[in-house]
């Protein structure tokens, strides 16, 4: 057998060369999760409390190259003290079959509340990313990435 | 965004200086009147460092005709904005006279006419002879050769020697520095070969490789000329991985990576520079974004997009160059420093007007030497053309409509779909269609001609999916060439409409109806991105369309109908 | 079919008092998401690694929980700021319930 990704892609494809038929990549058939699910996520972590906007740097490719590994690196800005630290990062997708990424739980011996992963993206879709901080608040950032079938480059 | 009254200020310095010498507000008695080498040279020095740029060669050492786009639309923020201005709009926003030089070698109506009174451009060695001749003239210490990629992809003599030929070229043209995209389609381990090997500097500041995420490539060099330290950022295409194929260099990850590139830039100022220079394959409105939001860089040299510009674009505090492609251009910025900072730059794109320049004995004998084992081959004709044929436009061009009749009739298909690539020769109405013209707008290392069913369905998925990479209104989301090219099959597109909604009126040609979602199709085309597609090259099967066709007539094509922009 | 997952990691070792270093980790996983289905139509079941932690002389730094959207052959990296000399243990935990581990030595100074 190819190894899971190539094997996973070649399936998906077509040999015409545009269609990746994206939308199965990452499974077939399947329901997606929606912003309201991610909503509900969240809401289960954090209640209503209030979110405020900023301190995240949330960096994904506005164009995903390959939607079965989407590199996704998060900084939080924070001086990472005993008194004044990220606590937990979750992440989320709005377009996947279930809108868990991945949750991070940081402590003051980081230095730099910063971690980088990969993801598989099943479509274009938002990445919701939530920072919970020492102090209790919370802060939050979405990022939109397109996965695309690709080709006619210039 | 940058108003066009900004911009005029901007390029009015460039105007000031070019007139004159040829560029810039021409009266009429100069429209029709030829260039001499002195003519397009001639520039008013300044400061001590000379940037001279090249982009976009796209493998072609011989002169060429390439028209220009008749239709190039800009979106969002780039709307009705250089360069998206093209034919009558373009000559009025920079002064160009209709029938001048630089008509002819700007814009795109009244092609042919001009064409035979001003004949060919390029030539890699007109184009060395005005190295050479600038190099004389400030002396080599004060003058910096910048390539901005898509140099080793293009010709059939580049894809047989896997890029060898253009890899000497540049080299004795003295390439100090180079960026990438087609290149890539040699291949990793081939790429690799001639970065660590070559002459030049290859830069890359955003390509990371795929298990460690550690850079590939180096991301800059710094120069020191005329006893100013310069720094060149490399930025290759940052949708290489999208646009062509990725199994080609699996190991290597893109991106725009502005982040990094901001690092980049920090880092050289703090290791002396006073210049800072973004060799950059974004392409243009691309880079026009990134220069809002990274700060520092003193110049972006731009490319991909096979822009030209006889202007700079100012965005804050970066001045932005287009310089064409095809070797039709060559870009001369004079920099003088005050403090250790640009204190004033001086811009002239130089036209290379074949039959004007002369060309260089070392060059043309390695360029010779380079094509001797294909010379017949290149040479053989094929068939002849009563109409135009040109490639660049956001929708079809002619030499892709000759494509799409081809894999039609040589594959049995009811409908063809040929990539929106912005590379490719122009043929006159009369001219031959030799080997080398059909290599021209074919040679690619990956070129099966596939013939499989597919559903209107998908056919309006690959629509809305290519459109959305030339039309989303955020250039970052964009990606890659024009739009895809189609045969046997009409459709409407409204630019102005987000994703999933631009087209519409799916038609099939022959029959005249509607194309139905579920239906199944046969359709041909080629340059897939994915492993493994089968099917002949390209080339052999337009040269065999070609053959039997004797001579070759395009009806005008109005199957794409236009909305929106 | 399933080869045994192999932890690596890159993490300096050395590093100055107050330095921030960046670990970077890699475990070859198929990271088999429970949402595709075989050539049967059958779900094939879900098994990934669910939790990976990094601790250093005994003490928690840093984990992550991943979820069946983290790619096959999960990559993770993070930030330590070194303090003292010792030693890092990473343990990355498979829906099997098996756990594999990775120690790195740190000379701080």
């Amino acid at each position: 057998m190819n190894s899971p990704t190539t094997g996973l892609t070649r399936r998906a494809t077509i040999t015409a060369g545009a269609i990746a038929a994206l939308a199965g990549l990452l499974a077939p058939r399947m329901a997606f999760a929606d912003e309201k699910q991610v909503a509900d996520e969240i809401k289960k972590l954090y209640g209503d409390k209030a979110m405020a906007e900023g301190k995240i740097r949330l960096d994904v490719p506005e164009i995903a190259e390959n939607g079965l590994v989407v590199p996704i690196n998060i900084e939080v800005d924070s001086p990472m003290t005993e008194a004044d630290h990220v606590k937990a990062v979750h992440v989320f997708a709005d377009g996947n079959p279930l809108p868990g990424i991945v949750s991070y739980s940081f402590t003051p011996a980081c230095g730099k509340a910063s971690a980088a992963t990969r993801m598989r993206l099943a479509q274009t879709q938002n990445i919701i990313c939530i920072a919970e901080m020492s102090n209790g608040t919370l802060h939050t950032a979405k990022a939109n990435v397109k996965v695309t079938i690709g080709g006619c480059g210039g | 965004m940058i108003s066009r009254r900004e911009f005029l200020q901007a390029t009015a310095a460039a105007a000031a200086i070019t007139t004159g010498s040829g560029l810039g507000p021409l009266g009429r008695a100069a429209a029709q009147q030829r260039l001499s080498q002195s003519d397009i040279l001639r520039f008013d020095p300044l400061g001590t460092v000379t940037i001279l740029h090249i982009t976009d060669i796209h493998a072609q050492l011989m002169p060429l005709h390439f028209r220009e786009p008749s239709i190039n639309l800009g979106v969002g923020d780039a709307k009705g904005k250089p360069p998206h201005l093209v034919d009558q709009a373009f000559r009025e926003h920079f002064r160009i006279a209709a029938g001048s030089p630089e008509a002819f070698a700007l814009t795109s109506d009244d092609f042919v006419a001009l064409a035979r009174n001003y004949g060919k451009m390029g030539g890699i060695d007109r184009i060395a002879t005005l190295v050479k001749a600038i190099r004389a003239e400030r002396g080599a210490d004060k003058v910096l050769l910048l390539d901005g990629g898509d140099t080793w992809q293009g010709s059939w003599s580049a894809l047989q020697s896997k890029g060898q030929d253009m890899v000497e070229v540049m080299s004795l043209l003295g390439t100090d520095a180079m960026t990438s995209h087609w290149e890539f389609t040699l291949g990793a381990e081939r790429v690799k070969e001639i970065a660590e090997s070559a002459s030049f500097a290859f830069l890359a500041q955003n390509i990371r490789d795929r298990e460690w995420n550690e850079p590939v490539f180096a991301p800059r060099k710094l120069f020191e000329k005329g006893g100013v330290k310069v720094g060149v950022i490399g930025q290759a295409l940052p949708r290489t991985a999208i646009a062509n194929p990725r199994w080609m260099f699996p190991e290597w990850e893109f991106g725009i990576r502005e982040d990094e590139l901001q690092k980049q830039v920090d880092e050289v100022r703090a290791d002396g520079a006073a210049i800072v220079v973004l060799l950059s394959h974004n392409g243009f409105d691309v880079d026009r974004k990134l220069a809002s939001r990274v700060k520092g860089i003193d110049i972006i040299l731009t490319a991909h997009t096979h822009d030209a510009m006889p202007g700079m674009m100012r965005v804050g505090e970066t001045v932005l160059v287009a310089s064409g492609s095809h070797g039709k251009f060559l870009s001369r910025l004079d920099i003088a420093t005050r403090d250790g900072k640009v204190s004033d730059i001086r811009f002239k794109l130089m036209p290379v007007f074949s039959d004007a320049v002369a060309a260089d004995a070392e060059m043309a004998a390695l360029v010779a030497r380079h094509r001797a084992p294909h010379a017949a081959e290149l040479a053989k004709e094929i068939g002849r053309t009563e109409s135009l044929l040109y490639r660049r436009g956001n929708f079809n061009g002619t030499f892709d409509d000759l494509i799409c009749d081809a894999m039609l009739s040589e594959r049995d298909a009811e409908i063809a779909l040929s990539p929106g690539f912005r590379w490719g020769g122009t043929l006159l109405p009369g001219e031959a269609i030799t080997w080398e013209a059909i290599t021209n707008a074919t040679a690619i290392t990956y070129p099966a001609c596939y013939r499989n069913e597919m559903t209107g369905a998908q056919l309006k998925e690959i629509l809305e999916d290519v459109a959305d990479n030339i039309f989303h209104p955020d250039p970052y989301f964009q990606g890659g060439g024009d739009m895809v090219r189609i045969g046997g099959m009409g459709y409407a597109i409204d630019v102005s409409r987000p994703m999933g909604s631009r087209i519409s009126g799916l038609t099939h040609l022959k029959t005249g109806k509607p194309i139905e979602a579920g239906k199944s199709y046969v359709v041909s085309g080629w340059a897939s991105v994915n492993e493994a597609t089968q099917g002949p090259p390209i080339w052999d099967v337009v040269r065999d369309h070609v053959a039997r066709s004797k001579t070759v007539t395009i009806t005008p094509n109005d199957a794409v109908k236009v909305s929106g922009a | 079919m399933t080869t045994k997952p192999t932890p690596r990691v890159r993490v300096p070792a050395k590093a100055a008092a107050g330095e921030l270093i960046e670990i970077k980790t890699l475990i070859s996983h198929e990271m088999e998401s429970g949402q595709r289905k075989d050539a049967q139509g059958k779900t094939i079941p879900r098994k990934i690694i669910n939790k990976f932690s990094a601790s250093f002389n005994g003490k928690p730094i840093f984990s992550a929980d991943w979820h069946p959207a983290i790619s096959a052959n999960p990559y993770q990296s993070f930030f330590y700021k070194a303090a003292e000399s010792g030693e890092f243990t990473f343990s990355w935990k498979d829906d099997d319930g098996q756990e594999y581990t990775a120690r790195n030595k740190l000379t701080v100074g």
